[in-house]
C-alpha cells in the first residue's frame, strides 16, 4: 500500500473541520473569513483528490482502513475508505464543482447576516463531507451514513430561510421523500447481511458483496437490487419519488446548483454504478431501472416545457437528465451513466449558477416572463448560460453530446424503442432549454423600470466560477469521444473499465455498426438543432406571457402529480390522523389514562382511613395480618 | 417434663401479652406486655433447645446450643429496648402529662 491512499481520510476531514469551525464560531467570524474557511476546506480536499486521482491513474487502487465500526458475532463492518477509479472520479467532481460553488456562494449570499452566512457555509461543508463519505465508503454502511448525511444537509439547506413556512414545507417534503427511499436501501442492506454476512463491496480475498454474487439466488439479487433502486429513486429524484426535487428550489440558488444538480442527486447513480455487477445479474431490475429512467426523463421534460420559474425549469431538466443516467444504468452503459454524471455536473452547475446570477441581477425575481433582453446587461452570464444550454441540448462538440450519445447508443442496442423515446426526450430538452434561454436573454426587457435601472453584471467572484464551468462544459466531453469518431479516444471508458470489468464480462458484447451509429448521432443532433432553432425563433419575439390553456395547462400544473399524491396519500393519512385523534385518542386512550388516575385517587382515599392515629388499631391490624399469613401458610403448605 | 407443658405455658404468656398490648392504653402496661411476649418466646426457645439436646446430645455435644444463644441475644436486645422505651415514656409524660398512647395521634395529620 502506498502513502497517498492511506491519507485518503484527509479528503473528508477538511470539510468536516470547516463545518465545525464555521458552525461553532458563527457568531464571531466575519463574512470574508467564513468564506475563506468554507471554500478553503473544499479546495484542500480538491488538492488531495487530485493527488489521489493521479495515483489511481497510475493503476494503484486501495482501501484506507481507519477502524472497525461495528463488530457483532461474525459480522465486521470496517470504517474504511475505498479509493478506486469510480470513487476518485466522483471525488474530483464533488470537490471541484463544490469548490467553485463555494466561491460563488461567498458573493451570492453576501447580504445575509454574518451568523447566518456562517451557518450556510457550515451546512455546505457538512454536505460536502457527507457526500465524500458516501462515495469513499468501502461498504454499504459507510455509504449509507453519507447517504443520510446528504439527505439531512439537503433538508437544512432547503429550509435555510426558515422563516418562510412554504420553504420549510419544501424541506420537509424533501426529507420525507428521501426517507421513504432510505427505507428500501436499509432493507436491502439487511438482506445482504442476512444472506452474505457482509456489506463490504469487495475484498482482496473475494469476500465482499460484489464478489459473492454467485452465492445469491435470482430472487435475492432481484430483491436487493430493486430495494437499492427504491433508495436511488428517492435520492436521485425518479418516479415515483421525484416531486421533492422541484420543490427543493426553495433553497438558495448555489445550493440548488451544488446539491440538487451536481452532486447529491447523483448519489443514486453512484450507488447503482458501484453495485453494477448486482444489477447486471438481474434482467428484471435492469428493465425496471431503464423503464423508470426513461419515463422520468420524458415526464420531467414535458413538465419543463411549460414552467415559468427559471429555477423550476432547470429543476425539471435535472430530473430529466437523471432519468437519462438511469436509462444508461438500466441498459448496462455504466460508463455512459457516470460520464453523463460528470458532464451534467459541469453544465447543470453552470446553468444554475447562471440562473443565480440572473436572479441576483433581477433582485430575486425568478419569473422568466418578467425578464427578457438580459443579453445586453449581463454579457458574461449570457455567454456562459448559452454554453450550458448548448451543452445540455447535445450539440457537438460540447460535453453533453458525448455522454448523451453514449447512453442513447447503448439504449439502441438493448431495444430500439428506448432509443426512440430517449431521442424524443432529447429533443424536448433542447426545446425547453432554448425556450428558457430565448425568453430570458433575448427579446426586450419586460420588468419594471426600477429593475431595469438596477440591472448589472455580477461581481467577479460569481463570474469566474461561471467561466470555469463554461470551459469545462465545452471540453468536459472530450475525455469520452466515441470510438467511431476517433479511435482510442475514450479515455474515461478505459479509466473506468476495471470497475465495470465484471459486468462487461457478463454482458454479451454487442457492437453497433458504424453507419448505424452515425445515423443515430445524426438524428439526435439534427433534431436538437431544429428544436433549438424553432424554440429560439418562436420565443425571442413572442414569449408566452399569458396563462397556458388546454394541454399546456396540464403540463404547467406538472401533470397534477402533486395533487394526485395529495389525494392518494396525504389526504387519507390526514383523515386517519383525524380519526385517531378525535375517536381513539379521546374515547379510548384518554379514558384509560384518566381511569388509572381516578382509580389511584379513589383507592388512596379509602386506604387513608386506615391511618387513624390510634396505636391500638395499628397493632390490631398487625396481629390480624400475621394471623392471616399464618393461616394462609398453613393451607398452602398442605 | 413433657414439652407440651412448656408450649402451652408460652402460648398462654404470648396471648396475654397480645391482648394486653391491644386492650390497654397505658404505655407502661403495653411495654410490660411486650416484654411478656419476648419472654414467652425465650421460654419456648430454651425448652426446645433442651429437648433437642436430650435427643441429639449423645452424638453432637453442641446440639441445641444455638437456641440458648438466641435467648441471650433477645435478652440483650430487650434490655437495650427497655432503656430506650422507658426514656420515650418519660419524655412523653413530661410533655403531655399522661402515658396514654391514644394521645399520640398527631402523625395522623
Amino acid at each position: 500500500m502506498n502513502n497517498i491512499i492511506d491519507l485518503a481520510w484527509l479528503v473528508p476531514l477538511f470539510p468536516l473541520a470547516g463545518f465545525l469551525l464555521n458552525g461553532l464560531f458563527r457568531n464571531s467570524l466575519s463574512r470574508p473569513l467564513t468564506g475563506i474557511i468554507g471554500s478553503g476546506a473544499v479546495l484542500a480536499s480538491f488538492v488531495v483528490s487530485v493527488l489521489l486521482f493521479l495515483e489511481v491513474k497510475k493503476g494503484n487502487t486501495g482501501v484506507a482502513h481507519l477502524f472497525n465500526f461495528i463488530e457483532v458475532d461474525k459480522l465486521t463492518i470496517p470504517f474504511a475508505f475505498l479509493v478506486d477509479q469510480l470513487s476518485s472520479l466522483f471525488l474530483l467532481i464533488i470537490t471541484g464543482v463544490g469548490f467553485l460553488i463555494h466561491v460563488y456562494s461567498a458573493a451570492y449570499m453576501k447580504e445575509e447576516e454574518p451568523p447566518h452566512f456562517a451557518r450556510y457555509f457550515s451546512y455546505l461543508n457538512l454536505f460536502v463531507f457527507s457526500m465524500l463519505l458516501l462515495v469513499m465508503g468501502s461498504n454499504y454502511i459507510v455509504l449509507f451514513i453519507g447517504w443520510e448525511g446528504v439527505g439531512l444537509c439537503s433538508y437544512l439547506l432547503i429550509g435555510y430561510w426558515f422563516k418562510n413556512t412554504e420553504y420549510n414545507n419544501a424541506a420537509k417534503k424533501a426529507f420525507i421523500m428521501n426517507r421513504i427511499g432510505d427505507l428500501g436501501f436499509l432493507i436491502a442492506i439487511f438482506w445482504m447481511i442476512a444472506k452474505l454476512g457482509t456489506v463490504t463491496f469487495s475484498t482482496p480475498d473475494s469476500g465482499g458483496v460484489l464478489d459473492k454474487v454467485g452465492d445469491l439466488t435470482a430472487v435475492d439479487i432481484t430483491g436487493i437490487t430493486l430495494l437499492l433502486f427504491v433508495g436511488a429513486t428517492g435520492k436521485s429524484a425518479q418516479i415515483p419519488l421525484y416531486t421533492w426535487l422541484p420543490d427543493a428550489m426553495a433553497g438558495p440558488t448555489p445550493v440548488s446548483a451544488l446539491i440538487h444538480a451536481a452532486t447529491m442527486v447523483t448519489a443514486g447513480i453512484y450507488m447503482v454504478a458501484r453495485s453494477n455487477i448486482l444489477y447486471t445479474s438481474s434482467a428484471i431490475t435492469q428493465t425496471v431501472v431503464a423503464g423508470i429512467g426513461l419515463a422520468t426523463a420524458i415526464l420531467a421534460a414535458t413538465i419543463a416545457l411549460k414552467q415559468n420559474d427559471i429555477k423550476k425549469v432547470l429543476a425539471y431538466s435535472t430530473v430529466s437528465q437523471l432519468g437519462y443516467m438511469f436509462l444508461g444504468l438500466g441498459v448496462g452503459a455504466y460508463t455512459g451513466a457516470v460520464f453523463h454524471v460528470m458532464t451534467h455536473a459541469f453544465f447543470k452547475a453552470l446553468l444554475f449558477l447562471g440562473a443565480g446570477s440572473v436572479i441576483h441581477a433581477m433582485h430575486h425575481e425568478q419569473d422568466i416572463r418578467k425578464m427578457g433582453g438580459l443579453k445586453r446587461y449581463l454579457p458574461i452570464t449570457h455567454i456562459t448560460f448559452l454554453v450550458g444550454c448548448i451543452a445540455i441540448a447535445g450539440i457537438p462538440p460540447f460535453s453533453g453530446f458525448f455522454s448523451k450519445d453514449e447512453i442513447l447508443a447503448a439504449a439502441y442496442l438493448r431495444n430500439p424503442l428506448y432509443y426512440v423515446l430517449g431521442a424524443a426526450g432529447a429533443l424536448l430538452t433542447a426545446f425547453y432549454m432554448f425556450r428558457l434561454y430565448a425568453t430570458t436573454f433575448l427579446g426586450s426587457f419586460r420588468g419594471t423600470e426600477e429593475q431595469k435601472h438596477h440591472l448589472h453584471e455580477s461581481p467577479s467572484l460569481m463570474t469566474i466560477p461561471l467561466i470555469v464551468l463554461a470551459v469545462l462544459s465545452v471540453i468536459g466531453g472530450w475525455v469520452g469521444i466515441p470510438e467511431v469518431l476517433m479511435h482510442g479516444a475514450h479515455s474515461l471508458g478505459d479509466f473506468l473499465a476495471p470497475v465495470f470489468a465484471a459486468s462487461a464480462e457478463k454482458m454479451e458484447a454487442h457492437s453497433i455498426s458504424h453507419s448505424t451509429e452515425y445515423l443515430l448521432m445524426g438524428v439526435t443532433v439534427i433534431g436538437a438543432a431544429i428544436a433549438i432553432f424553432v424554440a429560439t425563433a418562436r420565443y425571442r419575439r413572442n414569449p408566452e406571457l399569458g396563462e397556458p390553456t388546454g394541454f399546456g395547462k396540464i403540463l404547467a400544473n406538472k401533470w397534477y402529480v402533486d395533487e394526485f399524491y395529495q389525494w392518494l396519500i396525504v389526504r387519507p393519512v390526514n383523515w386517519l390522523a383525524k380519526v385517531l385523534n378525535s375517536f381513539v385518542e379521546k374515547e379510548f386512550i384518554d379514558w384509560l389514562v384518566n381511569g388509572v388516575g381516578k382509580l389511584v385517587n379513589y383507592s388512596s382515599r379509602q386506604v387513608r382511613l386506615l391511618q387513624s392515629g390510634q396505636v391500638g388499631s395499628y397493632v390490631l391490624l398487625m396481629v390480624l395480618s400475621i394471623l392471616v399469613f399464618l393461616v394462609l401458610q398453613f393451607f398452602i403448605k398442605k | 417434663m413433657k414439652i407440651e407443658y412448656y408450649i402451652v405455658l408460652s402460648i398462654a404468656l404470648f396471648c396475654i401479652g397480645i391482648v394486653g398490648v391491644l386492650a390497654r392504653r397505658n404505655a407502661i402496661i403495653i411495654f410490660m406486655c411486650i416484654e411478656l411476649m419476648l419472654n414467652a418466646v425465650n421460654l419456648l426457645l430454651v425448652a426446645f433447645s433442651k429437648m433437642h439436646h436430650a435427643a441429639k446430645g449423645a452424638e453432637v455435644a453442641t446440639a441445641g446450643v444455638d437456641g440458648q444463644l438466641f435467648v441471650f441475644f433477645i435478652m440483650v436486645v430487650a434490655a437495650a429496648e427497655v432503656s430506650v422505651g422507658l426514656a420515650i415514656i418519660v419524655m412523653m409524660y413530661r410533655n403531655v402529662h399522661s402515658v396514654d398512647v391514644n394521645f399520640l395521634n398527631r402523625l395522623k395529620h
